[in-house]
């Protein structure tokens, strides 16, 4: 048989010609590195992960009379990025657990988007709870394994990177998952990973959970994966989106920023 | 009686902001040993160790019996006004843009006959007067005769305010108000009479708990976004208001207390160095230009730039070890801004306080400086045109014995301070 007639590169030239023709559409769940956008905060006297940072290495100037081009630098956990299993010391054993081994083939795989933002409007502690999830069953069907659990919260239209924090003197204060939920999608559902548009995947208070930081202890210690400070969350469906989560190629990195990219059916 | 200063009329946006043309700068060796004392506020002049005679001009040896053997002494500046003169004309561009100009005679108790700029409430010759060393505004060494007591608006002289750089009515820039420094410089400064203070702030949303909206509440504080690890950040702010700045106060700094073992890999030293060192250099080339610009724009001209940096710039502190070595590379860049920015008429006050009562000493042991007390001491030698100031016990200590020998004291550090 022709290797281009068979009907999985039918589907691949179906695809393509949705792309071109718009059938499918992309939509960038990226957030834009700048230096404005803010860092994940640990104690002071902990290693920091540096922000985004860029400066010129010339404009068309005395320093390079014909380009323009910039130096940058910043943290594996800066921006939009991926946090592969060995960010977490509950992952740290296992194989393929730094973003240059991970199986590529999961890096487009479906999602589910459970809505949250209204709860995460009135209570910006809010976790989502195993109830939430059934309920988004009971509505959309039954989580499919190897999907993309993402958690749509709005968080990403807060702008003001103050209020995108939004810290007080107890800590940050940004929704996320229950210890109950992170396991139940674990063990139940066996997701690919957890999806956030705070600026971890873990709630702002997650510290004081049991464990702490459920999210990253359980999805990182079972080689699951994190997204986190995703935007445009509200333009995907509830289920059918297919994300493209490819990070950096670093070794034996923890994760790194990424573009994530979602296609949806129009 | 000196004029008390008045708040002058808003600027003619259509006429040429006047440019500075200092004043003449060029000393031999020798005479730099006067301006070098004048920088920490003190009138110093050679002592004979042979013949026991002070002297002045400065010179290699002494005027009267050859010994070479001269020692700089600090003098209490009291004499004679034997008589004084006003200069209606000048070919000197810094003296000609300012005529008239009096000049005086003194006879010194210690000695030596010198010509001395003149206060305004010293007017008739002859009369005592208090002789004290000044940096003018190419920052070299002048003699000023002062009267014996301090009189009403002293500060105001006209001719003294070339000398000085008050921030009374002046536009600020403190570069970090989340510090309790940064806090305590802004209060101090609006005691002082500032007219405007801007406040940057870096990472707003670690406000909380930082007393940064105490200083927010006062009428004269403005706060901005700054963070000097940002370029952008930095080159934005200097758009926006670098033309309107008069004194930087650059107090933003990383303090970590490691040495090279305590702490693995080189994350708390970049951040220091990030912050100290090139934060600095961003600083100072986004509002340098500007400063300099403005260094003759009316009587509320640009005037200071203030570096704090700390004692361990001149000596490593071991168990701070890499803040040490951040600071010495602040402390050397503030020499290159200092030779770039004389010639422009705006004074580098490099400030070396000792350990600072915060958070980051709090294993050290007292003493330790307040504060509040490095606040006062940047307004003091803002007010006296001083350029190197030591804050403190611990700061004179170390500077102490870091003049009498680096090398001993590199040991002592060594084996524990």
């Amino acid at each position: 048989m022709n290797p281009m007639t068979t009907p999985n590169a039918q589907l691949l030239t179906q695809l393509a010609a949705a792309l071109q023709g718009g059938g499918i559409e992309v939509v960038d769940l990226t957030q834009t590195l700048s230096p404005e956008f803010p860092q994940i905060a640990l104690p002071p006297e902990m290693g920091q992960c540096w922000p985004f940072r860029i400066e010129e290495i010339s404009h068309y100037d005395e320093r390079g009379p014909g380009w323009y081009w910039n130096n940058f630098s910043c943290g594996e956990h800066t921006g939009t990025h991926f946090d592969a299993p060995a960010h977490w010391i509950s992952g740290r054993h296992l194989p393929h657990g730094t973003v240059d081994t991970l199986p590529v083939q999961r890096l487009v795989a479906p999602a589910c988007v459970i809505d949250c933002h209204q709860q995460a409007a009135a209570d910006p502690d809010y976790l989502l709870s195993v109830a939430d999830i059934e309920a988004f069953e009971a509505a959309h069907g039954r989580i499919a394994p190897g999907s993309w659990l993402l958690m749509r919260t709005d968080w990403s239209k807060r702008t003001d990177p103050e209020a995108y924090q939004n810290f007080d003197e107890t800590g940050q204060h940004t929704p996320g998952p229950s210890s109950e939920a992170v396991q139940f999608l674990v063990e139940q559902r066996d997701v690919l990973g957890f999806g956030s548009e705070a600026i971890g995947t873990d709630a702002g208070q997650g510290f004081h959970l049991r464990p702490p930081y459920p999210c990253h202890y359980y999805m990182h210690g079972a080689g699951r994966w994190g997204l986190q400070c995703l935007s445009n969350l509200d333009r995907l469906p509830p289920t059918g989106s297919l994300l493209i989560t490819p990070p950096l190629k670093i070794e034996k990195g923890s994760g790194s920023p990424l573009r994530v990219l979602a296609l949806i059916a129009k | 009686m000196t004029m008390p200063l008045m708040r002058p009329k808003r600027k003619n946006p259509v006429q040429r902001t006047r440019q500075m043309n200092v004043p003449p700068w060029a000393r031999g060796r020798v005479a730099l040993s006067l301006t070098a004392a004048a920088a920490e506020g003190r009138f110093e002049l050679q002592l004979c160790r042979d013949c026991g005679r002070v002297q002045y001009p400065p010179r290699e040896a002494c005027g009267h019996c050859t010994s070479p053997r001269l020692q700089w002494r600090a003098q209490s500046g009291a004499g004679e006004l034997l008589a004084l003169t006003t200069l209606h004309h000048s070919n000197d561009l810094f003296f000609r843009e300012r005529l008239p100009w009096r000049l005086g005679l003194v006879q010194l108790d210690a000695g030596p006959t010198v010509v001395t700029h003149l206060h305004g409430d010293v007017t008739a010759a002859p009369a005592r007067v208090s002789v004290g060393a000044r940096l003018d505004r190419a920052g070299r060494a002048v003699l000023i005769a002062f009267p014996p007591e301090e009189t009403p608006h002293m500060a105001d002289d006209p001719m003294l305010r070339e000398m000085s750089c008050d921030p009374r009515m002046r536009k600020l820039l403190v570069t970090d108000g989340m510090t309790a420094v940064g806090q305590a410089a802004v209060r101090a400064l609006v005691k002082a009479g500032a007219d405007l203070v801007w406040v940057g702030h870096a990472e707003p949303w670690k406000r909380h708990g930082s007393g940064l909206d105490d200083i927010a509440s006062l009428p004269q504080v403005t706060l901005v976004p700054l963070d000097l690890s940002n370029e952008r950040s930095v080159t934005e702010l200097a758009g926006e208001i670098g033309g309107k700045v008069d004194i930087v106060i650059n107090n933003a700094e990383v303090h970590r207390g490691f040495g090279i073992g305590a702490r693995r890999g080189t994350d708390a030293a970049r951040a220091e160095m990030e912050i100290n060192y090139f934060g600095a250099l961003r600083l100072a080339q986004a509002f340098g230009p500007a400063l300099k610009g403005r260094a003759a724009d009316g009587v509320l001209n640009a005037t200071a730039w203030v570096n704090v940096l700390s004692i361990y710039a001149l000596a490593n502190f071991p168990p701070h070890g890499t803040f040490s070595a951040s600071k010495a590379a602040a402390h050397s860049l503030a020499q290159c801004l200092r030779a770039e920015m004389q010639p422009a008429g705006i004074r580098v006050v490099n400030v070396f306080p000792g350990p600072i009562d915060d958070d980051w000493n709090q294993n050290l042991p007292p003493p330790k400086l307040a504060p509040e007390a490095l606040a006062k001491a940047i307004v003091q030698a803002l007010r006296d045109g001083v350029e190197d100031v030591y804050p403190g016990d611990v700061a004179q200590e170390w500077l102490e014995r870091w003049r009498d020998d680096p090398r001993v004291l590199q040991r002592e550090l060594a084996a524990g301070g």
